[in-house]
């Protein structure tokens, strides 16, 4: 049972990272239906940038870690957010009325060049999160000894979740981005400037992904120039479980996707992890084709 | 360029690549070709039918390793192990493509990526005790022909661009024939193409079976020519890498043909550039679409010769 509990919460951890990676996903897809391959390597930069922060300034000496923490955590959003909006008007606005298939070579494109720009940057090598950013007690939850590191990481992205929630659910421009998703036509009738949305989209989206860079950096202590294609494929899965385009549905996708790994490590093999987590996605879809949360739309004739 | 000029021009400088070149350059012009021939094989399924399979790598892996397995253990020459390494490759995507084929684009995309990752993860794992884990399996004989055993990069080169020019002729003898349009109607109107009476997921079976059968076949000559093969060979990227040639193609053959030359040639050319070349590659990828959104070469429109008969007929009518 112990073990059961360690599994889960460590599921959960890792789920929600996967789930604030999947948002930008399944942001960007709700508005443009395409799929961003270059997300994972913008969430690559978000744990690359946080670390020189980290290391470079002394932030950590001024402010104490925890404050370091929340500063780099502002810091690198934003930044990812500046390359995601940059990546939108140079790689995918002029592919708007394209082919849905060029746009998505061409982010393609842009994820293998973000991917060796990093290792061109920063090197091949394994980069390692200094040991100060990383508490590693434990705190006794009902009888077990959990790791304070993982509970931080699963409140963090609980946080940025409800405060997303928040945003497209009670304010005008979170209503604007949920119209556009819907019929993209008609909220330009309505007067929705669809060109902003759709660069705020690509703001919040990397936004969160480069959050979520920092927050593996600071968990797993450890971060190479690849990651962006494991941990984007992980949660680009994640968003297809939930119902593509579907917000609450990559939440989940995401948390299911974690915990599902975690349990396959824990009692299946850890050398299968990869290969249950596609299974569990395979035949999710073969029951409901359209994902968990997914609406079933009739065909249009 | 006249796109007849193409038809005449390209086939003659494949045929004298080789002899006036280097070694080297006959290796990327024999890796180009089995690239080629997987191209032609995905652009039946993505170019043809619309049918997004990011995941083509899994059938060519299934292919190679069925010809290693038959090779190295019963001792099969290689030529008799292509048609069981097609059949092999082209039962596993009938097997997983039955309960999927229906996913809507997007879903069926990431289905498939799924698919590639669980078979390079069975290979690593030694699957049924044959695949011989993360190492693969090595000691592959070379292919006889005739009593000819192929060995030199050459050799290679020709027997390779043969099969592409058997698979082209045969291929665009498919997009000729009903079958062909029925597949192009289902790309550009699926729910249209049932109305009319097309069984859409016969005909999308069909072609993932087809396109899986072809690229078992050319993992055999992968096999072959590689003598070693290894998971790692049939990762994701190459599937990703064949997904970008075809979609760059614009869905016709002589356009696939274009696409493999600059996605398997350009990174060769960019050599000089060494570490930097991937991150150039990946800049005109995008410079690419953007400057071609339509693909290099587009099929053109199909042509019938119908106005012509009628015409012929007026004049007789005339005449008479």
């Amino acid at each position: 049972m112990e073990q059961f509990i360690q599994q889960l919460i460590n599921g959960l951890a890792v789920g929600g990272i996967y789930a604030l990676v999947a948002l930008g996903y399944t942001m960007v897809y709700g508005v443009l239906k395409l799929i961003n391959f270059a997300h994972g390597d913008l969430f690559t930069i978000g744990a690359y940038l946080g670390l020189t922060l980290l290391v470079s300034s002394n932030l950590a000496g001024l402010l104490t870690p925890v404050g370091a923490a929340i500063a780099v955590f502002i810091m690198v959003s934003l930044f990812v957010a500046l390359i995601g909006w940059i990546l939108e008007r140079a790689a995918y606005r002029p592919l708007r009325n394209a082919n849905r298939l060029s746009a998505v070579v061409s982010a393609l494109g842009a994820s293998i060049f973000f991917e060796n720009a990093i290792m061109l940057i920063y090197g091949a090598r394994v980069y390692v999160y200094p040991e100060f950013m990383r508490p590693d007690f434990s705190i006794p939850l009902l009888g077990i000894n959990v790791p304070f590191m993982r509970l931080l990481i699963i409140a963090a992205s609980v946080i940025l979740m409800v405060c997303l929630w928040l945003f497209i659910q009670r304010t005008r421009m979170g209503a604007s981005i949920r119209a556009v998703a819907i019929d993209q036509a008609a909220s330009r009738l309505m007067g929705i400037n669809v060109d902003r949305v759709i660069s705020l989209v690509f703001l919040i989206g990397p936004g969160l992904g480069g959050a979520a860079g920092l927050m593996v950096g600071i968990y797993y202590g450890q971060i190479d120039f690849t990651m962006g294609w494991t941990y984007g494929l992980k949660a680009f899965t994640a968003a297809i479980l939930g119902g593509i385009g579907n917000i609450p549905g990559a939440m989940l996708g995401g948390f299911l996707l974690g915990v599902t790994e975690a349990l396959a490590a824990g009692y299946i093999a850890m050398a299968w992890k990869d290969a249950v987590a596609f299974l569990v996605l395979i035949i999710i879809l073969i029951i409901r084709p359209t994902g968990i949360l997914g609406e079933r739309t009739a065909d249009k004739l | 360029m006249n796109r007849k000029a193409l038809y005449i021009l390209i086939p003659a400088a494949l045929c004298l690549l080789p002899v006036f070149s280097n070694a080297y350059w006959t290796e990327v012009g024999v890796m180009i070709g089995i690239y080629a021939l997987l191209s032609l094989s995905l652009n039946v399924m993505l170019g043809q039918a619309g049918i997004f399979n990011m995941g083509h790598t899994a059938f060519f892996a299934v292919g190679a390793y069925t010809t290693a397995i038959l090779n190295t253990i019963c001792h099969w020459p290689i030529f008799l192990t292509m048609l069981p390494a097609g059949a092999a490759a082209g039962l596993f995507a009938l097997f997983i493509a039955r309960p999927i084929i229906h996913l809507r684009g997007d879903y069926l995309l990431v289905v498939t990526i799924g698919i590639v990752e669980i078979v390079r993860i069975a290979l690593i794992n030694n699957v049924f005790g044959l695949t011989g884990g993360s190492n693969g399996i090595f000691g592959i004989s070379r292919p006889m022909f005739f009593g000819f055993k192929i060995v030199k990069g050459i050799q290679f080169y020709y027997l390779v661009w043969g099969m592409v020019t058997i698979s082209l002729l045969l291929f665009h003898g498919l997009w000729k024939s009903r079958f062909g349009r029925a597949l192009n109607y289902i790309k550009e109107d699926d729910v249209a193409a049932e109305g009319c009476g097309i069984n859409v997921t016969d005909y999308k079976l069909s072609a993932f079976v087809l396109g899986a059968f072809w690229a078992g076949m050319a993992g055999t000559v992968y096999a072959a020519k590689m003598v070693t093969i290894a998971p790692e060979s049939f990762n994701f990227m190459e599937s990703v890498m064949l997904f970008a040639v075809v979609i760059l193609s614009g869905g016709s053959q002589i356009g696939v043909l274009a696409s493999v030359f600059l996605f398997i040639g350009l990174p060769e050319v960019l050599r000089e550039f060494s570490e930097a070349r991937m991150l150039i590659f990946g800049l005109a990828m995008m410079v690419m679409m953007v400057w071609r959104p339509q693909g290099l070469l587009p099929p053109l429109a199909r042509k019938y010769p119908l106005a012509k008969r009628l015409l012929d007929e007026n004049s007789t009518e005339k005449a008479a």
